[in-house]
């Protein structure tokens, strides 16, 4: 690897990159992201290494593994530059046909493009593709493009030639204004002025001052900061190293969480390698400014993403929040001032010192600029992640770029902000996605997990699930947290289980908000919201729990029950013979019969039953 | 040396109070009383039981409640101590303290000065109150570093290094000395003329006593 000594070494390096790529007449990209690795893309690679081999085309042909592009539900992905040919649910064995095919022949293999669900079309590149197409991919877009193990990737698009602009021809104070004016928000959940922090942290007096990025990720059904780590690790650390100048820190830390081993060794990999190159270490590019890096692992406690517990987790002592009067960038690490930003408001920082704060500052609504990417998962067509910007409405998200509703229920919530944030029913679904309106809801922007919920799924479940989630990953250290949400959910417990009361309700009520009033830390403090929102605006769902002793969703197991309808059992047995507790009964070719005190409510019948016979109650 | 002082307003009193002092001392200062269970004075404030909430509005701003033990004043802060929505809030911790550990003593005092009447949730029978003195009590004062806190949520416990008893605790009772949990409750007087005597007699190791040493100090202790 080049050492770069000067932005002028740094502008060689890249043309001599470009020159290099240019050799190649094609690139394809195979997606590596945990998504993908999950479909086995790893096979992929391997088939299409193995095929350009055979076929002598590994001088024409470069072969890269990227970072995740979004679209998980259609994984393994594999995209043909420059023809920019998108296709979806590649195998192995689809690779000898792709290789003789697109990249000899230039022709389409028209069974992997994605098809248009409503207008039963093949759509050949990304962009045209409805996911894709309201979306504004600015962090996103070039997670395709770089292999994330290879600086080289990132340095041929334009990479580090921000933190080159910020350090020679900015004053750090400049820096911080250009933040500033630029309205970036933090993307950890909390929207605290990214400009405004790193002002704090400048103000305050003392030679060592500490940066470090947040990674630890842990809300259910969120995978944003993984797939910007995984897949773009450079733009997180040239992000690091800009607000590092700004606010004169020289060293930094990224907690990265346990699981996520890959965001992990991609993160590690991209240190070493901005160290060899000289854009990490002493008199970084000649500009006399020392900056490092370093991974501190996390444990996987959930609470490690509250700034005082993340940073006492990086000092070794236990993850436990302290009181932030105090804030952290007055005493952070080890007491020094610490400016802890999450890795997404990272990421958006050399965006903004690139294209300048009045650009940044166009996109959004008045109070949230630039763009948010969300996890879109749960009851729509199309889960991935989306980068969209501030201020689309919800309705924009899930139906236009998630597809809708997947089958025959329809769409009734929307949770967003994972477990700190609420359910917001499908009448507001016009509402702006921001961090105001989303708060004015009784939910947040949280750091951008978005479930989309049918008419399947039980509030007052979900309301559970999250309350036993937190009770689970709280410290224990202040009591309205460890004990108000253990007696939430032995209340939640008893309404699923049919044995709730009107007393039940109201108590829930009074415990949740005393619970957000007095408890030390984000993660007590937001714990209620799941169970206030829901019962805000899903109190019917909660009403017929504990007057009627039913589960309108058909969820709760102690209040369903399955049956089978006379008239549309069709009496081939397939029921009977899944049954775990040989609950089915009934001669073949007749009509079958639960038994109701043996049928352990497993659902499994209705699963395999063809006539759509097994009903639940 | 004059002392700096900054004004603040706790329940409509315009008072002069230390600057750097806690919410909590300031009002103890002017005789204003806020119950507390995990501080203790010269032991450093942990802010985990939550009892000593106030709402507190700085310069105007929205009241916010925060634990009066770990905030320290500010000029022009304006602190409600007995606010209805502190009493509704310090009334529900008392009542999820008391339905823990309902036969801590500590618990049932402070559960019977809210005037609680009735507990509305399952009654556990929990003898540690995760109040955290005896850790403190054992880092700071005694410089044992004997115990800590393991386990996460619900499984959150007072233990020593591996559940062994390291060459740091001197057996001091530091630990003991300061535990809210060890007070035995009293029963009342069974039969006239009796002294039960329970508070001060011991009979038997509290099963929250982490290293068995509660009251043993007798036998055990070679001096």
């Amino acid at each position: 690897m080049r050492k770069v000594k000067s932005v002028e070494d740094l502008e060689k390096w890249k043309k001599d990159i470009l020159a290099k790529q240019k050799q190649h007449e094609m690139t394809v990209s195979v997606c590596g992201g945990t998504g993908c690795q999950a479909y086995e893309c790893q096979k992929v690679k391997a088939a299409f290494q193995k095929g350009l081999t055979q076929k002598g085309l590994r001088e024409r042909v470069t072969l890269k593994v990227t970072g995740c592009p979004g679209f998980c539900e259609k994984g393994p992905l594999v995209t043909i530059y420059p023809q920019n040919v998108f296709y979806q649910k590649v195998k192995p064995e689809d690779v000898p046909e792709i290789i003789s095919e697109t990249i000899q022949n230039g022709r389409k293999v028209d069974h992997l493009l994605f098809e248009d669900p409503n207008a039963h079309r093949r759509i050949t590149s990304a962009d045209q593709i409805p996911f894709y197409r309201s979306q504004m991919r600015l962090l996103l877009s070039r997670n395709d493009l770089i292999d994330p193990t290879h600086i080289e990737d990132y340095v041929a698009v334009g990479g580090y030639q921000s933190l080159a602009k910020a350090l020679f021809q900015m004053k750090p104070i400049e820096i911080i204004e250009e933040i500033k004016a630029s309205g970036l928000r933090g993307r950890g959940g909390a929207g605290y002025p990214t400009g405004k922090k790193w002002e704090d942290c400048k103000k305050e007096s003392g030679g060592t001052k500490y940066v470090i990025c947040n990674c630890d990720e842990g809300d259910p059904g969120a995978f944003m900061d993984r797939a910007l780590m995984e897949g773009n690790p450079h733009s997180v650390l040239e992000g690091m190293l800009i607000g590092a100048c700004a606010i004169g820190a020289n060293k930094g830390f990224i907690y990265v969480r346990h699981e996520y081993p890959l965001a992990h060794k991609n993160a590690e990999i991209a240190i070493q390698q901005a160290r060899k190159a000289g854009l990490l270490g002493e008199n970084i590019l000649s500009s006399g400014f020392d900056f490092d890096v370093e991974i501190a692992k996390g444990g996987g406690a959930f609470v490690c993403g509250e700034s005082t517990a993340l940073i006492a987790s990086i000092e070794g002592r236990v993850g436990e929040p302290r009181s932030k009067q105090i804030r952290t960038v007055k005493q952070g690490l080890w007491g020094k001032p610490t400016n802890l930003n999450n890795v997404e408001t990272w990421a958006n920082v050399p965006l903004i010192i690139d294209k300048g704060s009045k650009w940044f500052s166009s996109i959004g609504t008045e109070k949230s600029k630039g763009t948010k990417i969300f996890s879109l998962v749960g009851k729509v067509k199309n889960t991935g992640l989306v980068e969209v910007p501030m201020g689309i409405t919800l309705k924009k998200i899930i139906f236009d770029i998630g597809g809708g509703q997947q089958d025959g229920k329809r769409i009734k919530a929307v949770q967003t902000g994972g477990p700190s944030g609420g359910c917001i029913p499908a009448s507001l679904f016009d509402l702006s996605v921001d961090f105001d309106s989303l708060s004015q809801a009784g939910s947040m922007m949280g750091s951008g997990g978005m479930i989309v919920m049918d008419e399947g799924t039980c509030m007052v479940d979900v309301a559970k699930y999250f309350v036993h989630f937190l009770q689970e990953e709280s410290c224990g250290k202040c009591l309205p947290c460890r004990e108000g949400l253990k007696r939430m959910g032995e209340i939640l417990d008893r309404i699923t289980e049919g044995k709730g009361n009107d007393e039940d309700l109201s108590l829930l009520e009074e415990l949740a908000e005393v619970v957000a009033d007095t408890s030390l830390c984000g993660l007590g403090k937001t714990a209620p919201n799941p169970v206030l929102s829901a019962l805000r605006y899903f109190r019917p769902e909660f009403e017929a729990h504990v007057h009627e002793k039913r589960c309108p969703a058909g969820v709760c197991t102690p209040l369903i029950r399955y049956s089978i309808s006379g008239t549309d059992c069709t009496g081939c047995g397939a029921c009977a013979k899944i049954c775990p507790t040989q609950a089915i009964k009934g001669e073949k070719k007749q009509s079958h019969l639960i038994l109701a005190e043996i049928c352990s409510k497993c659902g499994s019948c209705m699963d395999v039953c063809k006539a759509n016979a097994v009903m639940v109650q | 040396m004059e002392r700096k002082t900054v004004n603040v307003t706790i329940d409509g009193r315009s008072l002069d109070v230390e600057e750097r002092s806690t919410i909590l001392l300031a009002a103890r200062e002017f005789g204003m009383h806020i119950p507390t269970l995990c501080y203790m004075d010269d032991l450093s404030p942990y802010g985990g039981c939550r009892l000593c909430i106030v709402e507190i509005s700085n310069n105007g701003g929205k009241p916010f409640m925060d634990t009066s033990c770990t905030h320290e004043v500010r000029e022009g802060m304006v602190i409600q101590t007995k606010s209805p929505r502190v009493i509704r809030a310090r009334k529900m911790l008392a009542e999820l303290l008391v339905a823990s550990a309902p036969n801590v003593k500590m618990a049932q005092d402070i559960a019977a000065r809210m005037g609680l009447l009735k507990v509305r949730f399952p009654m556990e029978d929990n003898r540690c109150i995760l109040c955290g003195l005896c850790i403190r009590m054992c880092y700071e004062q005694m410089d044992g570093k004997a115990l800590g806190f393991v386990g996460r949520g619900m499984g959150r416990k007072v233990s020593m290094p591996f559940e062994v008893r390291p060459d740091t605790c001197r057996l001091c009772r530091g630990c003991d000395y300061v535990c809210p949990g060890v007070i035995v409750p009293c029963q009342g007087i069974t039969e006239p003329g009796e002294l039960c005597g329970r508070c001060v007699r011991i009979d038997e190791i509290p099963t929250c006593c982490s290293m068995g040493t509660f009251g043993c100090f007798c036998e055990k202790n070679p001096l």
